[in-house]
């Protein structure tokens, strides 16, 4: 099975031609974001607040890594159930934020609508790799909400990291091609 | 009366530690072999490739001491006291010293909230959820489960009627793994408390993921319910990763019990693909 190297933040032609089941090699920028940050973004859109950081056309990955040892860049960093996430995803991809989504398992309709709307993007992690997902991350460094500890907003440069499409802009779904 | 033994509570607290950070990081050498096994038989490319990414997670883990997943679980402990042993000093403090320790020499992620809806974090992942039993003998028994939620929100309870009976039974564990998805990192381990009452039920399906896997319930009743059940769930197509294929399940483990005359309690209770516990005998 060939394997598709794309770069983060990903392209729009990028985009367009990755398919559901497609084998991919990510390398470039991500966010990590969970539970608490999105709650906290949500509520500072909200409230029409600025952002700590500028996220639009951004990829966010759905992870709380374990702290770094110390011979390392992070500790283990593998994906979270996206699902969780499925209640503020939908608002924040029509803004142009997190467009570009990995973690693991099914989205809702709302969701995988969403993506095919606003040329979107779902890639899934191996859940449970986060050992060997670690290893392709090259950098890690805290870029808003420090306090919440693990569910902090990291940034992390990533080489290599192995994805599959999951959900497409044309409306393809790995989770229903079963 | 036989003579008692007595035992520090520090011995439970660096017993605990030691589990916690053994546990988290060296998969047991059953599941390897079964995911081992698992990738032998998969025909699914992609499923496949899942397989060989989780065996390489195992060995990276344990190569690098890294953490096997990044969800380094809240701490569930099963304490077995002999009944000649007397501990010296407060087992719980003990328990949540030991965890304290473990978490933070493992570099693992503190994953427990004070409160379900203040939600802040403890900082040092304790509380574990301690549970105690009794032994006859001189020995004090420790398990460490770290429990991940991926997999432990995917676990369900139902309480069915006697009517249901043992195709109830089935259809509840079988729908739960289906709705579950990909979402507890399969291949899982699904475990199944059967009787009791409500709380009887769930511990006994947290209990028989403690199993070793591929061993078989020793009633031959309860054995065939097992394997059926692991059949229909692997016929389920979810597969590694739920990138679809043959292995959605290594395992179906069923702790019955008594119950009483008006009820059928049962409870699922998903363990990943790791599906982390060690034990240790003081």
């Amino acid at each position: 099975m060939d394997t598709i190297k794309i770069k983060s933040p990903v392209s729009n032609a990028d985009i367009a031609k990755l398919r559901a089941g497609d084998k991919v090699l990510l390398s470039g920028v991500l966010y990590t974001a969970r539970d608490a940050a999105h709650k906290r973004i949500a509520d500072l859109m909200r409230d029409n607040k600025p952002l700590p950081l500028d996220l639009t056309g951004q990829t966010v990955y759905y992870a709380g890594p374990c702290p770094a040892p110390p011979d390392k860049a992070i500790g283990s960093c593998g994906p979270t159930t996206s699902s969780r996430m499925d209640v503020y995803a939908g608002g924040l991809i029509q803004k142009g934020i997190f467009r570009v989504m990995i973690g693991k398992g099914d989205r809702n309709g709302a969701v995988i609508d969403a993506i095919q709307q606003h040329n979107g993007l779902y890639l899934a992690a191996i859940g449970g790799a986060g050992a060997l997902i670690s290893l392709c991350v090259k950098k890690a460094e805290i870029a808003a909400f420090a306090d919440l500890g693990a569910e902090a907003i990291y940034k992390l440069t990533v080489q290599d990291m192995p994805l599959i499409v999951a959900a497409d802009c044309k409306g393809g779904n790995l989770y229903e091609l079963q | 009366m036989s003579k008692l033994r007595f035992i520090d509570a520090a011995v439970i607290t660096q017993a605990v530690a030691d589990l916690c950070v053994d546990a988290n990081i060296c998969i047991g050498a059953d599941m390897y072999a079964a995911l081992k096994t698992a990738h032998g038989a998969e025909l699914s490319q992609l499923a496949k490739s899942a397989l060989q990414d989780l065996l390489q997670n195992a060995d990276i883990a344990q190569k690098e001491k890294l953490a096997l997943c990044q969800d380094t679980g809240m701490a569930v402990v099963f304490i077995s006291i002999g009944d000649t042993v007397h501990v010296q000093g407060n087992i719980e403090d003990a328990v949540n010293e030991g965890v304290r320790q473990g978490y933070h020499k493992g570099y693992f992620r503190s994953s427990v909230v004070s409160d379900p809806i203040k939600r802040t974090n403890t900082q040092d992942n304790t509380p574990a959820v301690i549970y105690y039993d009794f032994l006859q003998g001189d020995t004090l028994k420790i398990t460490v489960a770290p429990k991940g939620f991926g997999s432990e929100n995917m676990s369900a309870l139902k309480m069915l009627m006697p009517s249901d009976g043992i195709e109830g039974v089935e259809e509840f564990v079988v729908q739960t793994v289906k709705a579950a998805g990909a979402n507890p990192c399969p291949p899982i381990v699904v475990g199944v408390g059967v009787g009791g009452t409500m709380e009887k039920a769930a511990l006994l399906a947290k209990q028989a993921l403690l199993r070793d896997i591929g061993t078989p319930h020793p009633n031959p009743f309860w054995a065939e319910f097992e394997l059926r059940t692991l059949s229909r769930i692997n016929a389920l197509g979810i597969g590694a990763a739920g990138f679809g294929g043959k292995t959605t399940a290594l395992g179906v483990h069923v702790l019955p019990y008594p119950t009483h005359i008006a009820g059928l309690p049962v409870a699922v209770n998903i363990g990943c693909h790791a599906t982390r516990h060690k034990t240790k005998e003081i």
